[in-house]
């Protein structure tokens, strides 16, 4: 079934946010930037907390502080006093300036306004880079695509070819960026990678403190983007206008492998496929080891794994990865689950479902109300923190991954991509079968099956054993 | 190379005790571009009313505002946890130019069929009035059709900060109540304003009053119910802890119920004592005064005994204070300073002209003080005093330990109580864990 409609007006919560909170990430992976969200004062605030919970770090965004006169006469004062101090504290490069449901309301034209205000106050080589993400307009995964596809856009300029290769990808974990990086260097790739926020989002504790972290994309690489010999996006669930990979084929001629995040044997291979086509370089042994160790942790464990019945939900391209991982492995999904509007999950995951027996729900727009209502036959979930709803009210065990992570610590170093990645995400999913299975069996086995004269009535078994539990826990 | 000046117009609302005369600018529209740390109208909204159980808490608007505010909170409740959700009419585009008042009215309908409450909270947010949307109008329809309360909140986001917000809560609250008084009031009955009953806070400041010989009537808003705030105004008297949220509700209830209230904290030993013989004293019943020594006495001998043990390890640190409210930040310099740590930097979210004088009084000599304060300043003044621990909230936690800083997590999010006599030695304890973790060794 694929369920794209709400059937409901309310949404009780939520698997989404909103469009600026997914639009700050990719600024701060950009060397030297900050970032500045045109509206009222709580929306910076509420993201940086959020943010800070998941990362960790201090997420320094800066915010116009609309108010009533504002609102009423128009933010242009707001915004171009609040670049003003920003510029002053921070002395940034590069400046992304983010909407907000009420920016877009009272019609505010920050493309103008920006540009005015570089011209004005005769900053030459400063940039601006404003993105129109309106709250209502979409989830926070569309708000992260709206901003990488702007900052393309802005800054990309028709370049000479030159051999590095573009890597964009989709809000993934500052160590999965680490981790894409190290597999380029074994393939003798030179890259620009867009976002990077493996460092400015997971920095090393060094003093002095800085305000703006190093590390991130430099901008004169972004610029040169048009002349890469080929832009590899881990984007399959885009649709085309928010894809900067495929802006960059159309303006600028640069070829496009669009894949999945390489999680899972077959998703990583495309990768690997793609870098050596690229680059003419073969796949060197010390990743055909890990792809081997992968192989023969997947045996280890595939009859834990086949009892698995997962839900698996979040930002639709990791959604789409991960199932990947979980059909290789028969932790067959029952319910696929995004928050995103429109997404082509369904059609992608279909033809892959041959082997699943049972029904698999696929529900886009979705509330964890509606993925509790379809995962009563799971034993696993997988996906952001907030997914705890399912395991307070239904006890399935959420495996954490994706953004955001607020009730566990390290979001930012969850390493979940390439063979050995992807091998540390089954091992977790595996174990947390395990240990669903160890903690209730002695009960369950005993409430089945015992039928000595000294069995406790029915009445009397409690819900959850604790029947030898206590040792094995 | 980064330009370490501070922004022009933050100035006044920075001095330092002994240097400057005036008293620091407060409970003012925050500046742009400053990164300020306060939320906004519909965030300070939404903390009062929210830890109230049994109802809808539905917010008129896009994902955001409900999605950044699901079950983030520690108030703990002892009935419904109906609170714990989040509803939103998540409008869309379309609703943006058509108008959300539809989508508003099914959403109303559909969560009270569900969910049969009797009362429903909806908060307009940031672009409501914009587009036009009259939250009043489809409440009171709603109202009338489902026969239960459905309260409209006025909590657009940039309308006021923080602060007004709180009081759209307060106008929120006083709806719920009798709108007439006075009301025939009980005897030694108090209701409990400004304490959201984090980790159980609220359980623990019933205990004492219940042993002194006081009963509680309503609390607002920790665990509490429409039931409960409805029949609010039969105490006879308010206390009131959060004065920042609160102060407004209690001088109103003060004009329609003629209930006098009483300022107090929870927060420490000196403040705990204080509260409870302020509270005893606020009526005739000797009895009362007797008990209250007696609690004080029971209650202080063991930990008298367990702080003083802190009080030498912690000799001659030094504490950082940014917080949201200012009965919070005045508490801390008291409870600071049972432990042998001075305060070298304080500052607040919305604090009032009268909290910064009380800080300013207690507060040492160079000690700097600041309102709505950013990282720039927090790290600056940090580094600058000196300080080995800050207490603050989430945003604030990162900045500290990159600094390193000790930190404390002085918000609504926390797991363990802070309030009272045990929540005095928690104090002392996560203070311990921090100042005195081995970590700091090898960083």
């Amino acid at each position: 079934m694929d369920t794209n409609v709400h059937f409901r007006s309310a949404t009780e919560n939520p698997c989404k946010m909103c469009m600026p909170m997914g639009a700050i990430l990719p600024f701060k992976g950009l060397e030297n930037s900050m970032v500045l969200i045109h509206g009222s004062q709580g929306c910076s605030t509420y993201m940086r907390r959020h943010m800070a919970e998941h990362f960790n770090e201090p997420i320094d965004v800066a915010s116009s502080s609309l108010n009533e006169n504002g609102t009423i006469y128009g933010g242009e004062k707001n915004l171009k006093q609040g670049l003003d101090n920003l510029m002053q504290v921070y002395a940034p490069e590069v400046i992304g300036v983010l909407t907000t449901c009420l920016a877009e309301t009272i019609g505010e034209d920050i493309d103008r306004i920006t540009s005015q205000y570089l011209q004005e106050r005769g900053l030459l080589k400063s940039l601006i880079v404003p993105v129109s993400t309106p709250g209502y307009g979409g989830s926070h995964a569309e708000g992260y695509w709206q901003a990488v596809k702007t900052i393309v856009s802005h800054l990309a300029t028709a370049t000479p070819k030159h051999s590095k290769l573009n890597v964009i990808i989709p809000d993934i974990s500052p160590a999965d960026i680490r981790e894409i990086k190290r597999i380029l260097a074994m393939m003798q790739l030179d890259y620009t990678l867009l976002p990077d926020y493996s460092t400015t989002l997971d920095r090393p504790l060094v003093k002095p403190y800085r305000k703006v972290p190093d590390g991130g994309t430099k901008i004169e690489d972004i610029m040169a983007m048009p002349g890469a010999r080929a832009t590899v996006q881990f984007g399959l669930t885009l649709e085309q206008n928010l894809s900067p990979g495929h802006y960059l084929a159309k303006e600028f001629g640069v070829p496009l492998y669009n894949l999945p995040i390489p999680i899972g044997v077959q998703n990583t291979d495309l990768f690997l496929q793609a870098l050596q086509e690229i680059s003419g370089v073969a796949v060197p042994a010390a990743l055909q080891d890990e792809r081997g160790r992968l192989l023969d942790a997947m045996v280890d464990s595939h009859k834990y794994n086949f009892q698995g019945r997962s839900v698996i939900f979040g930002e639709a391209e990791l959604v789409y990865a991960v199932c990947q991982l979980c059909l290789e492995n028969g932790v067959y999904p029952v319910t696929v689950a995004t928050g995103s509007k429109n997404s082509p999950l369904a059609q992608l995951l279909q033809p892959k479902l041959t082997d699943v027996d049972h029904p698999v729900e696929f529900i886009h727009n979705a509330d964890f109300v509606a993925i509790l209502a379809h995962s009563m036959d799971a034993n696993i979930a997988i996906g952001p923190s907030d997914g705890r709803y399912l395991t307070e009210k239904q006890g399935i065990p959420l495996v954490r991954l994706g953004f955001p992570i607020h009730d566990r610590v390290g979001g930012q170093r969850i390493l979940s991509v390439g063979y050995a990645g992807s091998m540390m995400l089954l091992d977790q999913i595996t174990n947390t079968l395990l240990a669903e299975k160890q903690r209730g069996y002695r009960q369950t086995m005993y409430d089945t099956f015992y039928r000595g004269a000294d069995r406790l009535p029915d009445a009397t078994l409690p819900n959850s054993g604790l029947r030898g539990e206590r040792h094995e826990l | 190379m980064v330009n370490e000046q501070a922004i022009a117009a933050r100035t006044a609302s920075i001095k330092t005790k002994g240097q400057q005369k005036q008293q620091v600018a407060c409970d003012t529209d925050s500046v742009a571009g400053a990164v300020s740390q306060r939320a906004c109208v519909y965030s300070g909204a939404r903390v009062v009313l929210n830890p109230i159980t049994d109802a809808v808490h539905l917010v008129h608007g896009p994902i955001g505002c409900a999605s950044y505010t699901w079950d983030i909170r520690g108030s703990l409740s002892s009935g419904s946890e109906l609170y714990r959700n989040s509803f939103s009419t998540d409008l869309q585009e379309e609703d943006v130019i058509f108008g959300g008042e539809k989508k508003l009215v099914s959403s109303i309908d559909e969560l009270v069929s569900k969910y049969q409450p009797e009362l429903v909270f909806v908060y307009s947010t940031c672009i409501v009035g914009v587009i036009g949307d009259d939250l009043q109008a489809v409440c009171k329809a709603a109202e009338k059709k489902h026969n239960i309360r459905i309260i409209p909140v006025q909590s657009s986001g940039f309308a006021g900060n923080k602060s007004a917000g709180y009081r759209a809560a307060c106008d929120a609250l006083l709806k719920i109540m009798p709108n007439e008084g006075p009301v025939e009031q009980k005897g030694n009955t108090v209701n409990y304003l400004g304490d959201f009953n984090l980790a159980g806070e609220i359980w623990i400041i019933k205990d004492y009053l219940k042993r002194i010989g006081i009963e509680v009537n309503a609390t607002f808003t920790g665990d509490s119910s429409y039931r409960t705030l409805q029949r609010a105004p039969q105490a006879a008297l308010n206390i009131m802890q959060c004065a920042g949220s609160m102060a407004y509700l209690a001088q109103r209830m003060e004009d329609i119920y003629a209930i006098p209230y009483l300022r107090v904290s929870f927060l420490g030993l000196t403040d705990t004592a204080a509260s409870l013989r302020s509270i005893a004293a606020s009526f005739s019943d000797p009895m009362l005064a007797h008990r209250t020594e007696a609690l004080i006495a029971t209650e202080t001998a063991t930990i008298n005994r367990q702080l003083e043990a802190y009080r030498t390890k912690f000799k001659g640190k030094k504490a950082a204070i940014f917080v949201g409210g200012g009965f919070k930040a005045i508490s801390l310099i008291k409870q600071f300073r049972e432990l042998n740590i001075e305060v070298v930097m304080i500052g607040t979210q919305t604090g009032k002209q009268e909290d910064y004088a009380v800080m300013q009084e207690l507060v040492n000599d160079g000690t700097v003080i600041l309102d709505d304060a950013n990282p720039a300043e927090l790290e600056k003044f940090m580094v600058e005093k000196g300080a080995n621990i800050l207490v603050g909230g989430v945003k604030e936690r990162p900045l500290a330990y990159k600094l390193g800083v000790a930190f404390i997590d002085h918000n609504h999010d926390r797991k363990h109580p802070l309030s009272g006599f045990v929540g005095a030695v928690n104090f002392a304890q996560e203070v311990y864990s921090t100042l005195c973790s081995p970590v700091w060794h090898y960083v």
